[in-house]
């Protein structure tokens, strides 16, 4: 059971290095495998028989890798969060945005935007490029924490309040939102367009360490959590039971994915579907042991996003499609897909 | 065992449960009885510490059970619910696992394992082991729970079982056998508290029954010593007869046609 988890994960990881292979060569400048690799020894210090151009080089080291790497990170945020906070809700239909993640992250860069306010023009003379991500992260922390308040009664979540609180702030923050972007000139507006659907096109290997501890505390600690979300599984009640404290394992959960995903759409806007489909996929094909799911999602949402990213800028070349329209193009068929041949198995 | 003293609980202004006091031995089996919304329900997650009570207290095995850490009391007290569905599926043999989580950290044990092959034998469910637990029966899945919930305690023959309504939605036989195996349990040393709603089972495998009406202690004791028109009457407000039976140390219970009533 647990070595064929370990067979599965470890096979998910060689398809990952495999795909961030492929896109690190493929885009307007090629670069063949060997040519990688003599780039890559040269860094190292390592002589390679194989020759390649400077602009090669310059290309993989500047813009390429840290895109992929970029990808990575946020594919493996997005995926393992979107599979703990299916576990904590004991619903295969949640995703982190649920809980409002994003739409706080949203309505806080879109507010940053438009309102241009005085507190953002300090920001950005403090962090430039960073006072977007900034302002988005804390928006996503913010409306969490709101939801996550709103749903605790005598110190124990409720989960059907944690839900319902969250569709409410959501549709509140959407609505703000929507009075913001209603006010936004031209300009404004094909900014907030252009985040809204997301893109790793602000790569750079500063944004990619800005992101790293973001990302590599909530994949390192959620797969801890595996065995007690199996155990929540069963009930609230039935995981008490088992002796897990319930009340810190859900709060744990949520600040992490909220870190996750938070730092994620600051970076590159909201990405949707990854969250969603990826847990799902590894659920319908291996098993839904969280001991499997959870880090299955980090490796399979970083392979997704990875790939997404490689078509979304080589697809109309020179220009760039959002990823956000490329995850929903390439994920809806193939979470239909799934749904469909499970239907089918299960009628039998 | 289990010492309860002056148990109080209050959901709001309303006191479910009102200075409760009784104790339960380690190889007795203990069921309680009481109609709808006496706090049989209450009284049960008061003892499996999913309820603090607001007056009173539970001794378990020697110490105040407010003072155990989770994992710890895990080890020494399992608990079967009546509520049994699961949003996403797991093969059984996976899930009667999880019984023993408290036991391992990231890797099940060679004992684990065994254990888990020992209860899925005492229930009658290792032909079961590679299914979804999805698409078993109601009593296979009630089954499959029981395991997992043995296999939590399986290595501590002193530990406490609590069983909620075990029998619920079990056809005759799966019924009888719950009962038996709550019983071998029982001889074996577990303390077993289990809320029946059928008297009859209850005096025929019980030690000893608590017998609530709105959160008070109508009776408890022995079978013999409980089961009585008054205490019946007094416990579900309905009148019965008592009937001997070969082979059944205690008298049956049948209800009394209502309608003869004078």
């Amino acid at each position: 059971m647990t070595r064929k988890n370990a067979y599965i994960l470890t096979s998910l990881l060689v398809l990952l290095v495999g795909t961030m292979i492929l896109s690190s060569c493929i885009g307007a400048v090629k670069i063949s495998i060997n040519e990688l690799l003599a780039i890559l020894g040269n860094q190292a210090g390592l002589s390679y028989p194989v020759t390649f151009r400077p602009q090669q080089a310059a290309i993989l080291l500047n813009i390429r890798l840290p895109r992929v790497f970029l990808g990575v990170l946020i594919g493996a945020g997005l995926g393992i969060s979107g599979a703990a906070v299916q576990g904590l809700f004991r619903n295969p239909l949640a995703e982190p945005g649920l809980i409002g993640i994003s739409s706080g992250a949203t309505l806080f860069a879109v507010l940053m935007i438009v309102l241009e306010v005085g507190l953002f023009r300090s920001l950005s003379g403090a962090m430039g490029f960073y006072a977007l991500s900034f302002a988005a992260f804390a928006g996503a922390c913010i409306t969490t924490t709101v939801v996550y308040r709103l749903s605790v009664r005598n110190g124990r979540t409720v989960t059907t309040t944690l839900l319902l609180s969250g569709i409410a702030i959501n549709a509140l923050a959407g609505a703000f939102t929507g009075l913001l972007t209603y006010m936004a000139t031209d300009e404004q507006l094909r900014t907030i367009t252009f985040w809204s659907l997301g893109s790793l096109g602000g790569a750079s290997w500063a944004t990619v360490t800005g992101l790293l501890p973001f990302i590599v505390i909530p994949v390192a600690g959620l797969p801890l959590m595996a065995k007690s979300l199996n155990a929540l599984a069963l009930g609230d009640a039935e995981a008490l039971h088992m002796g897990i404290d319930v009340r810190h394992l859900k709060r744990v959960i949520i600040v992490l994915a909220t870190v996750a995903v938070g730092a994620s759409v600051a970076v590159a806007g909201t990405i949707g579907f990854i969250g969603l489909i990826v847990p799902h996929i590894l659920r319908m094909t291996f098993t839904a042991d969280n001991r499997l799911v959870i880090p299955g999602s980090a490796i399979l949402g970083a392979t997704l996003l990875t790939l997404a990213d490689l078509l979304a800028r080589t697809i109309v070349v020179p220009a760039e499609l959002p990823i956000g329209i490329l995850t929903a193009l390439i994920g809806t068929p193939v979470f239909l897909y799934i749904i469909i041949t499970e239907r089918n198995k299960n009628k039998i | 065992m289990i010492e309860v003293n002056e148990l109080s609980y209050l959901a709001g202004k309303k006191e479910l449960l009102r200075r409760l006091s009784f104790e339960a031995r380690s190889g007795e089996l203990l069921a309680i009885l009481g109609a709808n919304g006496a706090g049989k329900s209450t009284l049960m997650k008061l003892l499996c510490r999913e309820l603090v009570p607001a007056h009173g207290h539970i001794i378990f095995r020697g110490k105040n059970l407010q003072q155990y850490k989770l994992p710890e009391l895990a080890k020494q007290r399992a608990v079967l619910s009546q509520q049994n569905t699961i949003s996403v599926s797991f093969i059984v043999n996976e899930l009667v696992m999880m019984g023993r989580y408290p036991h391992f950290e990231q890797l099940p044990a060679l004992r684990d394992i065994e254990v888990v092959k020992l209860v899925m034998e005492d229930t009658g469910i290792t032909h079961l082991s590679g299914r979804d637990y999805n698409t078993l029966s109601g009593g296979e899945q009630q089954r499959v729970q029981l395991a997992r919930v043995l296999a939590q305690i399986y290595d501590c023959p002193d530990a406490c079982l609590f069983l909620d309504e075990p029998t619920n939605g079990l056809d005759l036989l799966y019924q009888q056998q719950m009962m038996e195996l709550a019983r071998r349990m029982a001889d074996k040393g577990y303390c077993v508290i289990c809320i029946l709603h059928d008297i009859n089972f209850a005096s025929r495998f019980a030690d000893k029954i608590l017998m609530l009406k709105e959160g008070r202690k109508v009776a408890i004791g022995s079978p013999l010593e409980v089961i009585s028109h008054k205490n019946i009457f007094e416990t579900f407000s309905i009148n019965v007869k008592l009937m001997a039976c070969e082979g059944y140390s205690c008298p049956l219970v049948i209800p009394a046609m209502i309608q003869n009533k004078p």
